[in-house]
């Protein structure tokens, strides 16, 4: 199975889901997504994937993946096969996938080994002027799970902040999940149907889910939790200590209450209260 | 006078900063550059404007140090929330005249390797995260501006795995490949700086903690120094206020890169 996720890049990763995917051993994966800021390197860490396809994959801002490297590096815990994409990359595939379009042309990484290495590229010339293009296909996720702020009961979802890939991913994908910080009235997402980055028609499932991005921030509710993202990168230096981790912060929570409730006072200190926008009158 | 005990990053910051002209529209990415449009914006720059390639556009600086593009801080007063696609649309246009980006490897072309160390990609020796939005920089802003740590393994020859294009082999290349612009401008280490001329890396200054002679034996080509070497201009004392006020307790500034 196929899964976008972390598609507004650093923000809004539903972690919630990632360590219910680890909880529930859910194996043979296929990762699609830009950054995704440790949320792949956990579940490459746990076995769950076969293949990532990706921009980059590490710890944002404390340096390399130590499970992507265990992986790619010794075959720890199994192989995985990796499509290097480049961000610009991974959003054309991605369109192409919501425009039902076979790929999308593009002059980025012509002329580095990433179009090379990654098989599903294809080098060409633009029939209109005969400049050098490079083709990239569709990426149409099997699922793309979303963390935003509010969704109603039919999935109409409004996220604020970076949309990075997400409204792509979403529109690419077979099926959406929403997990929103707040489950909201309708009349609340028609109030300001602007803000909203994916109809409730693509949507197969919502779940309200407080908290579900940390340690990822979620604009105007939390903020991200640096240290967290600083100690895993000193936990799992070896695997055991990756497995000591994830004993300690996913087998050890049998939900995200759960694993909100461990977090104690460190959670609500990440409560951010935000600044309103301005009216804008429908 | 310079002021005392100031840091590699430090340096690098204050020179990047000095990259950005008034006005223009940069892709800033993170970690020292970050601060370095800080300091621009706040000294010769103020109608630079930053872009993220997570979708986002300032044109004043985030109030608080940024760990990742994405905190929340980054977002508060932006004047554009969008998507990555509509940013990485501005750049392929030619509309972003500058942006930074950063490396595991670089060689003499400015080429750059985040991706792998080792022959085989699908064995590597040592992998790295890969190129998020690097190589796009690299490929399509008018003007590339390079931070790196400076070290012998790092400044190679040849590099393992081109992630994102300087010059290729050398002059004329980019346009072979096709590519409608662009490429590395500057390199900026933690021991000099280097301009490149022809395709190729030239030494112009190094740092006051370095020497020629130093980065000789730090650089693993052949080292071209050009005629009016220098000493890097160290930063002002306004310049280290800002970046101290920016980054307290040296975050970004003094991990050693």
């Amino acid at each position: 199975m196929s899964i976008a996720l972390g598609c507004s890049l650093e923000p809004a990763i539903p972690f919630a889901f990632v360590h219910e995917l680890i909880r529930q051993r859910r194996r043979e994966l296929e990762l699609i997504g830009p950054i995704s800021d440790i949320a792949f390197d956990m579940l490459i860490g746990a076995g769950c994937v076969r293949r990532v396809t990706a921009a980059w994959i590490g710890n944002v801002s404390a340096g390399l993946a130590h499970c992507y490297r265990r992986a790619m590096e010794h075959g720890v815990p199994n192989r995985i096969e990796v499509r290097d994409h480049t961000n610009f990359t991974l959003a054309q595939a991605l369109l192409a996938g919501a425009l039902g379009a076979p790929y999308l042309p593009t002059r980025t990484i012509i002329g580095s080994d990433i179009a090379r290495a990654n098989p599903t590229f294809v080098p060409s010339t633009s029939p209109f002027d005969g400049t050098p293009l490079l083709l990239v296909p569709a990426i149409t996720p099997d699922l793309t799970v979303l963390a935003v702020q509010r969704a109603d009961g039919d999935g109409n979802a409004h996220l604020w902040g970076p949309w990075g890939v997400a409204q792509e991913a979403a529109l690419a994908a077979g099926a959406v999940v929403i997990l929103a910080d707040q489950v909201v009235a309708r009349d609340v997402i028609a109030s300001d149907p602007n803000r909203t980055i994916v109809p409730g028609t693509k949507v197969v499932a919502v779940v309200e889910a407080p908290g579900a991005c940390h340690p990822s921030p979620l604009q105007g509710r939390y903020a991200r939790d640096h240290e967290f993202f600083h100690e895993y990168h000193r936990a799992t230096r070896t695997a055991e200590g990756f497995a000591g981790w994830l004993a300690d912060w996913v087998d050890g929570t049998p939900d995200h209450a759960a694993y909100l409730a461990r977090l104690g006072e460190r959670w609500p200190a990440l409560r951010l209260t935000g600044t309103p926008a301005a009216e804008a009158r429908f | 006078m310079a002021p005392v005990d100031v840091s590699p990053g430090e340096v690098m910051v204050a020179q990047a900063a000095r990259e950005i002209q008034d006005g223009e529209r940069v892709f800033v990415g993170m970690r020292l550059p970050l601060i370095a449009f800080v300091v621009a914006k706040r000294t010769h720059a103020p109608n630079a404007v930053g872009l993220f390639e997570l979708g986002i556009v300032r044109d004043q600086p985030a109030r608080e140090l940024l760990y990742t593009m994405g905190d929340p801080p980054n977002v508060a007063g932006a004047v554009w929330c969008a998507r990555t696609i509509d940013l990485m649309g501005l750049l392929q246009r030619g509309d972003v005249d500058a942006g930074f980006i950063g490396g595991a490897e670089i060689d003499r072309h400015g080429n750059l390797n985040t991706t792998v160390i080792g022959e085989d990609r699908t064995h590597p020796s040592v992998q790295l995260p890969g190129s998020g939005g690097g190589a796009d920089i690299a490929s399509l802003a008018h003007r590339l501006i390079v931070i790196m740590a400076h070290d012998r393994r790092r400044l190679r020859e040849r590099v393992d795995f081109i992630t994102s294009p300087g010059y290729g082999d050398g002059p004329g290349w980019r346009d072979r490949v096709g590519f409608p612009r662009g490429g590395p401008a500057v390199l900026i280490t933690t021991l000099g700086v280097f301009r490149f001329v022809g395709g190729e890396a030239v030494l112009r200054s190094y740092h006051t903690h370095s020497s020629v002679a130093d980065i000789r034996e730090q650089t693993g080509w052949e080292l071209r120094v050009a005629d009016d070497v220098h000493q890097t201009e160290p930063p002002s004392a306004d310049v280290l206020a800002i970046v101290r006020e920016y980054d307290p307790e040296g975050f970004w500034t003094r991990r050693g890169e």
